[in-house]
Order: structure tokens, then sequence, then C-alpha cells
């Protein structure tokens, strides 16, 4: 295993697969009458949230705590960098005080990566930009092998914001090396340049991809991220690109419906749609819990920071 | 760097298998295996309430064969169950970062049951105190004993075994190889010179004698 976690891409295909088998036996924890383990007992892990994220941030809390490690959750509000620390400056604080781990969610794509050099203890990339995600991309991946058995041969939608789209590059890649067919699905405007180089088929045609799709993956509409106009109108995104209950019904029987969250009901994806058996939203959410705790024990549990080899 | 020989037994020379001597056959596995059922019954007076839980990897096979020997002799089923120790090793820090083996608990989980520990070879302890531990955060067992089929001696925790198949004086350079013919073809227990190259601690010892656990 590696000592940090910055990208989905970075992960062989068996390490892919030791985060996955780990994480089942990490969900087995949840089940139990007392979810904690003593693994990372006297390990330090930092939250450095330089944006908002309430879910990923509880996640990796929650992961952590459950590993026993103790936690320090870092948020750029209130704290030295709304007075104009940079980044390296807080880095070797938080190195200072003798962090094993710093999750960082950075607005600039490739922080972590900068990050990473910097410090000694073991990074882990939780959101920089629109660059990647990968433990969403892992949890995801897990979410799939749980509900559909494989990932070999999987047929993949990504649908929505591909543009600004981290989860969507980071599950690119990891279902790549893990063997699944993934197919982008956007208006034009959402699809990023040099696209033809990702390992992925483009579609502009929702309805034609969705009889053969075992996902569907729907990504949010960021918002926030958009500082243009990148389609006429919600309600026109909707009606093309939106996933509801007739679109839901061309999907095969066995087929699955995921998302990221947080999700925009009625826009991206229907109410029925999110609340409906085929839903994994809220596993997700759940897996991702396990998911980081394998991240976590897989970087931190061996000695000096993971590094087994 | 000397050796601590066994005066009794001409030295092998060489680290792979081939030179290690055999202690157990596979009929004498089968026959301990046969006993330690009887012993565990007999303690218990008889399998009400009694839960096997087999170390993997070789310990939950032979968790799962005490019981099959139980089951025949008693005409019910024995509950069986494999945990896995490695978030509760204390040499993590040590030894990196392992795979993990698959904790499944019977139905009706460990509360108020008398859970028999199976394991293949007791050495250090230490693999057992990590069990005891994970046990205790998966329920309150009305009791605790421990089964396995070597006792190589050379504990470093307080902790004795209730069932043992066969007492193997050994010294600590020494490796015990036990195999299963579900993970090695056939059945037996081998005494072999360590393989020094592999040989930092009493722990890497104690992991070169239970072979490939990630298998």
């Amino acid at each position: 295993m590696m000592r940090h976690l910055l990208s989905a891409g970075d992960l062989s295909r068996d390490e892919a697969l030791l985060v996955l088998d780990t994480a089942a036996e990490m969900a087995r924890v949840a089940a139990a009458p007392v979810k904690k383990l003593p693994t990372l007992r006297g390990r330090t892990v930092v939250n450095l949230f330089f944006e908002d994220s309430t879910r990923t941030r509880t996640s990796f809390e929650l992961a952590a705590k459950r590993l026993s490690a103790d936690v320090i959750n870092f948020s750029a509000k209130g704290s030295a960098v709304s007075k104009g620390e940079g980044l390296k400056d807080t880095a070797l604080t938080l190195e200072a005080m003798g962090a094993d781990a710093v999750v960082i969610r950075h607005a600039m794509s490739g922080a972590p990566h900068r990050l990473a050099g910097w410090v000694r203890g073991s990074v882990v990339n939780a959101g920089d930009g629109t660059h990647e995600h990968p433990t969403q991309a892992l949890l995801d991946a897990f979410t799939m092998r749980s509900r559909l058995g494989r990932l070999e041969g999987l047929q993949v939608t990504l649908v929505g914001d591909i543009l600004h789209s981290r989860v969507a590059r980071s599950n690119v890649l990891l279902l790549r090396t893990l063997g699944a067919e993934v197919t982008l699905v956007a208006p034009p405007t959402l699809i990023p340049v040099g696209v033809e180089d990702w390992p992925a088929q483009v579609s502009y045609d929702f309805d034609r991809v969705l009889p053969k799709s075992d996902v569907v993956m729907m990504l949010r509409v960021q918002r926030e991220r958009m500082g243009a106009v990148y389609f006429p109108s919600v309600r026109e995104y909707s009606r093309r690109y939106g996933l509801d209950a007739a679109r839901m019904a061309m999907l095969p029987p066995e087929s699955v419906v995921m998302h990221p969250g947080p999700m925009n009901r009625g826009m991206e994806i229907a109410a029925e749609v999110a609340d409906s058996p085929r839903s994994t939203i809220v596993e997700q959410v759940t897996n991702g819990v396990s998911v980081r705790m394998a991240v976590l024990y897989l970087l931190l549990g061996g000695a000096m920071g993971g590094a087994s080899e | 760097m000397t050796t601590a020989p066994d005066p009794r037994r001409p030295r092998p020379v060489s680290g792979d298998r081939t030179a290690a001597h055999p202690v157990l056959d596979a009929a004498d596995v089968t026959r301990v295996l046969t006993r330690m059922a009887h012993e565990i019954l007999e303690k218990n007076g008889g399998a009400d309430d009694v839960v096997l839980l087999g170390i993997p990897t070789r310990g939950s096979t032979l968790a799962h064969r005490i019981a099959e020997q139980m089951a025949s002799v008693e005409q019910r089923t024995v509950p069986v169950g494999s945990l896995d120790v490695t978030l509760y090793r204390d040499d993590l820090r040590l030894r990196g970062v392992r795979a993990l083996g698959r904790t499944e608990l019977p139905p009706g989980g460990v509360d108020g049951r008398i859970v028999v520990l199976v394991d293949d070879v007791l050495f250090s302890g230490r693999t057992v105190r990590a069990a005891l531990d994970a046990i205790g955060d998966l329920g309150r067992p009305a009791a605790v004993q421990l089964a396995v089929l070597v006792d190589r001696g050379h504990r470093e925790l307080p902790i004795r075994a209730d069932y043992v198949g066969k007492n193997i004086p050994t010294s600590l350079r020494e490796t015990v190889h036990v195999l299963l013919a579900e993970h090695d073809g056939r059945d037996g227990v081998l005494i072999g010179p360590a393989d020094l190259s592999r040989q930092e601690s009493r722990q890497e010892s104690r992991q070169e004698s239970r072979q490939d656990t990630s298998s």
C-alpha cells in the first residue's frame, strides 16, 4: 500500500481490491455491538477542510474514531487561514503537532499533492477542486460490488456535470482499473476538453445509454462552480439529463441508481427515483465510513505511516 | 550466530520444507482432532451453548473439522464461526499492514455461549490475547476456552490452552508448519529450521510457522 492516497489513478488493481476487501471486513464493525477497533490507538488524524463538506468530514471523522485514532477537525473558517496563513504554514503547524495523517479538502486542484511534499504523515485527498475525490470513487466501487456482485465488465453511466466533477474523474480512473466500462453523458458544455483521452465513452443521448447500463450515477449540478451559464434552463437540463421514473423504467431490471450527494431533488434526480429500492444513495453514505476506515487502516496501520515495503 | 539445537534430533541443514521433519502425519492429525472434539464435549457436558471460533486461516479450518466431529458424536450441529484478530494485534506498528481475514459469527452470536477459540499453533500467546479483546467487542460469552493443534511453548503472556492436540517442545529458532489438506493438499505437522532471512523477531517466526495466512 502506498503512503498517500492522492488520486484514484495511483491505485493498482490489487491495491484497489485490497481496499475494497478490507472495507468489507470493516463493515462488520458497524454491525457489532461495540463499533470500535483499537487498531489506530495513539494515532492522530487531522481533518483539514478548506471547503465546506459536512458529509465527507463527518465520514472521515467517524472512520478515524471507529479505529480509535484521535481526530482534530480543522476548518478554514475561524482559523488562521482566514487571517491569511498559507497552506504550507498550516501544514507545517499540523506537522509540528504530530499529525500521522492529514485528510485534506481544498478548492484548488492539486493542493493535496503539494501538501504531500511538505508533511511526513500520510495525506488523503478528500476532494481537491474539480480534480479528484478518490475515497468517493472507492466507496462507489464498493457499493457497486456489494449490490451487483462484480465490477469486471459492468456498464457504468455517469450523468451530469462531468466538467466540474472530481467524483467523475476519480470514478473513471478507478472503474477503468477495476475492469468496468464507463460512459459519460452530459450536455456538450459540461464535457471537459480532452475527454477523448479519458478511458471512457461519451454520449449526449441519455435515453440511448439507459437500456444497457448496470449502474447510473447521477452527478450534482455544481452551481457554485459555474461562473457562466452552461445550459439554457434548469427545466431543460432536467428534461434531457435528469433521471425521472420514466427513464428509470428503461433500465435493465437489476441495475442500480447512485448519487454521491448532496442531491438536488427534482433537478438531476427525481424524488421517486432517489427513494426507490434501486437507489443506493443511503448505502453509499454507510459504505463511505467502511471504505475510509479501510483507507486509514492501510495507510496508518503499519510501521512509520504505512510503508510496508 | 549460534543456534540452540535440540539434542534429541539431528539438525536439518537447509531452510526448505523438505528438510523439516514430521511430528504428526495425516492419520495422527485426524486422531488428535477427534480426541479434542471429545474433550470439548466432555468438559462442557455436551455441545449445548458451545460455539467454535477459528482464527483464520488454519484455525478456521480446524474449527470446522472439530465441529464436524462433535456433530457426529452428538447428532446435532455445532455452530462455527471465524474471528480475524489482525485489527487487535499489538504488533501492527512493528510489522506493517496486513490484509484482513474473515470474521463471521454464527447466528445467535456469542452472548451467554461457551466460546472455544481454535488456532493451529500456540506460541507467544499474543494472537490469543488479541482474540480475547476482539471477543469482548463482539459480546459477552459465558466462558472462553482455547483449543490448539500444537502448543510449541515460549509464552510471552499468561495464557494457556484448555485443549492441546500435541505439545511440541521447540527452540525459538525452529518453525512449526501445520499443513491442512484444504490449504496444503495434505495433513501433517512438521518442524523445520527457521527461515533465517525472515527471522527478525519472535512474531516473525511465529508468523512463519503459520505459513501464508493470507491464502
